[in-house]
């Protein structure tokens, strides 16, 4: 059976993957190490979290742009509770993610029922966000809580005396859980039927107001945890973190596979989009020389790549008449 | 089958809409195991029905019942548990989809939560093969398969939700001869079953070829029901057209009281056709000639128009021009051809409706010199006023806004825009639809003088009486195929509807 072309992009985007990964371990030694492959996830978890949100809301034929500024609420408001106010971890944590799914289904909710483009509603979404933190304080603010502090040095070790971090740990487990949702639950098919036809869909019967504000609670459920696990990243709370960040996401996304018209694309696919970006800033790392800001320029090309391969694809799958 | 109940009976259904009566007074008995046709043309109320049964509209007055109790049908959903489900002409379902989903999306049959694939994938190539004599891999997206196929995994899904009446709105317009037989046989076989059709069509040959009976309207009213074998296709068009055949008058044809030299060939199709649109045809028209297209709602007027301007692409022929040796493949050549085209769709593909009159007269003349040499402005109102006065364009006011004038005179400016590039061929489509009847003469008397100073017409209209009072011959069209030219005497009313309905 030849390959179904429904899988091209994806294949195209590990190939890449396995292409990029092989290329650095011939260049640099100590490149190839089991090591190298876990630092790409616990460097990249929240980018991770982020995207499998993204990868919702651009296969339901959406776009959410608020999800950096989330992040950086998010921890703003972890820090300022847990340092200046000393309210518990433990507390703090679940009313964040709280915060990130209610803001998220309210921007759903906006874009259902005022009929308007999600792309202004998450554009508003995001300035009202970032605003926010400044509300807060304009400064950053440094967490030193013990239960962070664990959480960020907590090493998982795996066989070679690699390790991985909670926070990438974290991220598997979202990965794990959304490739579920997506493939095998009725919520899942509904967000790709969304994505496909939003009038057929509705025509179908298939309860496309509440998925359509699930896909913005679930993102904003997903940037919140991000947030939250930027923090054990960063160890502190500031209202400069992630900006700019919804783009990586959007980039992530895309170079894994996924259609920005909605309806076609896997949850795996952006996973190693996550993966490509944080290969590129290995090998660059790893060259020395480079500045950082080529890691940009490689994620631009892939991008343009990417967009027209899938042009490509979809112009040429055979809908005749 | 007297003797048989009807499964769905409407009763004295009304709809208004504001100011228009959509709906009146119309009736439809569906009886199980039965191919009922719904006929009528352009703004007979067929769609409008069929929204009311799909829940789309609701009701006015009047009553519905299914297997003898009255039922409520207030959104898609209700309709679809009472068990009416509809397959549109446009498929309504999500393409990049796989099969057995579109059949089950929403229905998934699951444990603990979890969709099952395989029992989905296995219910639906089962339910395929059964029901529909379809072998397709169900796990490919839909859209790697043809419309035929599509509609009938549209009609599996209908099946499967509830299917007592199945209404297929136009399912054969975007499907070919033989994607049409295997539709025709699927739906012999749900017959068989019991499942009741409503089968909405404009071919005849279709309606005839499947129909056991048929319900014709005609501007919102019931005509009436009938089996179809104990209509002839003549009775059919004249119930449809609303013409009974002895009260026929022989209108003097407009034309042919006022005879004249024609002159010589100017523009010829050869063997011109584009698949779905009209089957190759040939049809010259000479100069100073009006050459009308008669033919029902659907049997490729349009498509014969929009070929003639270049606005479609023919699969087959040409169309050239024998004088000047010039070909037409597109718009542009066709406007440096001198062709010009004035549509039906006056509201979405003609006007411009925050312009002015005048705005609107000099678009095509502005554009033909080109955006760099500007029509001052004394000359655009020179011009306006002139053609204001000649086509008598009320009110008068070169600057009053085209979407405030009535439908008539917008029409009117729309001509005055066309006939301002000075063309040698106008092809008008329906240029007379929805305007009063003085308007209506205007154009027609206007049309006749302008051929008489040696311009061509295509002249389009649903109206027969018309077409026959300015042509000098006409083309009859049924079903996509160009069947009949006529002219002179043989261009009566009654010989030119037995053209149209065939058989």
């Amino acid at each position: 059976m030849s390959l179904n072309r429904k899988y091209i992009p994806i294949v195209v985007t590990i190939l890449l993957f396995l292409v990029m990964f092989a290329a650095g371990s011939f260049r640099y030694t100590g490149f190839f190490s089991l090591q190298v492959l876990m630092n790409l996830l616990v460097d990249n978890a929240f980018l991770l979290v982020t995207a499998v949100g993204m990868s919702f809301v651009i296969l339901s034929g959406g776009i959410d742009l608020s999800v950096g500024s989330v992040i950086a609420l998010s921890t703003m408001i972890s820090a300022s509770l847990v340092q200046q106010l000393g309210w518990p971890p433990l507390v703090v944590i679940p009313l964040v993610l709280l915060m990130g799914a209610a803001f998220g289904s309210a921007m759903g909710a906006i874009i259902h029922y005022f009929k308007i483009q999600p792309f202004i509603v998450t554009l508003a979404g995001m300035f009202l966000a970032r605003g926010l933190c400044y509300v807060i304080s304009i400064d950053t603010i440094t967490i030193d809580h013990p239960f962070y502090t664990a959480v960020a040095q907590t090493k998982i070790p795996l066989p070679g005396s690699s390790f991985l971090s909670i926070s990438a740990v974290i991220a598997l487990i979202v990965v794990a859980a959304a490739i579920f949702t997506a493939h095998y639950t009725r919520f899942g098919r509904n967000v790709y039927a969304l994505g496909g036809n939003e009038q057929s869909a509705l025509l179908m019967g298939l309860p496309v107001a509440r998925t359509k504000v699930l896909v913005y609670t679930l993102s904003g459920f997903c940037s919140s945890l991000a947030g939250v696990v930027f923090t054990f990243y960063m160890l502190s709370g500031y209202g400069l973190h992630a900006v700019g960040f919804e783009l990586d996401t959007i980039a992530a996304v895309v170079i894994g596979g996924t259609l920005l018209t909605g309806g076609v694309g896997y949850v795996l696919g952006t996973f190693f989009g996550v993966l490509i970006q944080g290969v590129i800033q290995t090998i660059i790392s790893f060259e020395g020389t480079l500045s950082s800001w080529w890691t940009k320029i490689v994620i631009g090309l892939l991008l343009f790549v990417f967009i027209l391969l899938q042009r490509v694809l979809t112009s040429g799958s055979p809908a005749r008449k | 089958m007297s003797t048989q109940k009807p499964i769905l009976q409407m009763t004295k259904i009304h709809k208004r809409f504001p100011g228009v009566k959509a709906l009146s007074d119309v009736n439809l008995r569906l009886f199980p195991g039965e191919v009922h046709a719904l006929m009528g043309e352009n703004g007979a109320g067929k769609s409008t029905l069929i929204k009311v049964l799909t829940g789309v509209y609701s009701i006015d007055e009047g009553r519905v019942e299914m297997e003898g109790m009255p039922i409520t049908l207030h959104s898609p959903l209700e309709s679809q548990a009472a068990g009416i489900s509809t397959v549109y002409q446009e498929v309504n379902l999500c393409p990049n989809l796989t099969v057995a989903e579109n059949i089950f999306i929403g229905r998934e049959p699951r444990r603990f939560g979890r969709i099952l694939w395989k029992e989905m994938n296995r219910r639906a190539a089962e339910l395929l093969s059964e029901r529909m004599n379809l072998q397709i891999d169900v796990t490919r997206p839909l859209h790697t398969y043809s419309v035929a196929v599509q509609q009938l995994v549209a009609i599996a899904r209908a099946l499967n939700i509830s299917a007592k009446v199945l209404i297929l709105d136009e399912p054969t317009s975007s499907l070919d001869q033989k994607e049409v037989e295997q539709l025709f046989r699927i739906m012999r076989k749900l017959k068989q079953d019991g499942l009741s059709i409503l089968f909405v069509t404009h071919f005849l040959d279709q309606m005839y070829e499947i129909s056991d009976r048929v319900t014709i309207l005609r501007g919102g009213e019931f005509v009436g029901e009938y089996m179809a074998e104990e209509l002839t296709r003549l009775e059919l068009v004249m119930k449809m057209i609303g013409k009974e055949l002895h009260l026929l008058e022989e209108l003097p044809s407009l034309a042919e009281a006022d005879q004249h030299t024609l002159g010589g060939e100017w523009i010829r199709a050869e063997g011109l056709g584009r698949k779905g649109g009209i089957e190759p045809f040939d049809l010259a028209i000479r100069q100073g000639e009006v050459v009308g297209l008669a033919g029902l709602l659907g049997s490729g007027r349009t498509e014969t128009a929009r070929l003639f301007f270049g606005a479609d692409k023919p699969d087959s022929g040409r169309l050239t021009l024998p004088e000047s040796a010039g070909t037409v493949r597109s718009p542009r050549e066709a406007i440096r051809r001198r062709i010009a085209f004035c549509s039906e769709n006056r509201k979405t593909e003609g006007i411009i409706g925050d312009l002015t009159v005048r705005e609107n007269i000099i678009l095509v003349l502005q554009a033909k010199y080109g955006a760099f040499k500007a029509i001052s402005r004394k000359r655009q109102e020179e011009i306006a006023g002139e053609y204001i006065r000649m086509l008598n364009i009320n009110p008068p006011n070169p600057d009053h806004l085209i979407k405030n004038l009535s439908g008539g005179n917008q029409q009117k400016v729309l001509l005055a825009r066309w006939l301002l590039t000075e063309p040698q061929l106008l092809i008008l489509d329906e240029p007379t639809r929805g305007i009063d009847i003085g308007a209506k003469a205007e154009i027609q008397k206007l049309v006749l003088s302008l051929s008489r100073q040696g311009m061509s017409f295509l002249f389009i209209s649903s109206e027969l009486e018309e077409v026959l009072r300015v042509s000098d011959r006409i083309a009859v069209l049924r079903d996509r195929r160009k069947v009949k030219e006529v002219t002179g005497k043989d261009m009566s009313q009654q010989h030119i509807m037995q053209s149209i309905a065939g058989g």
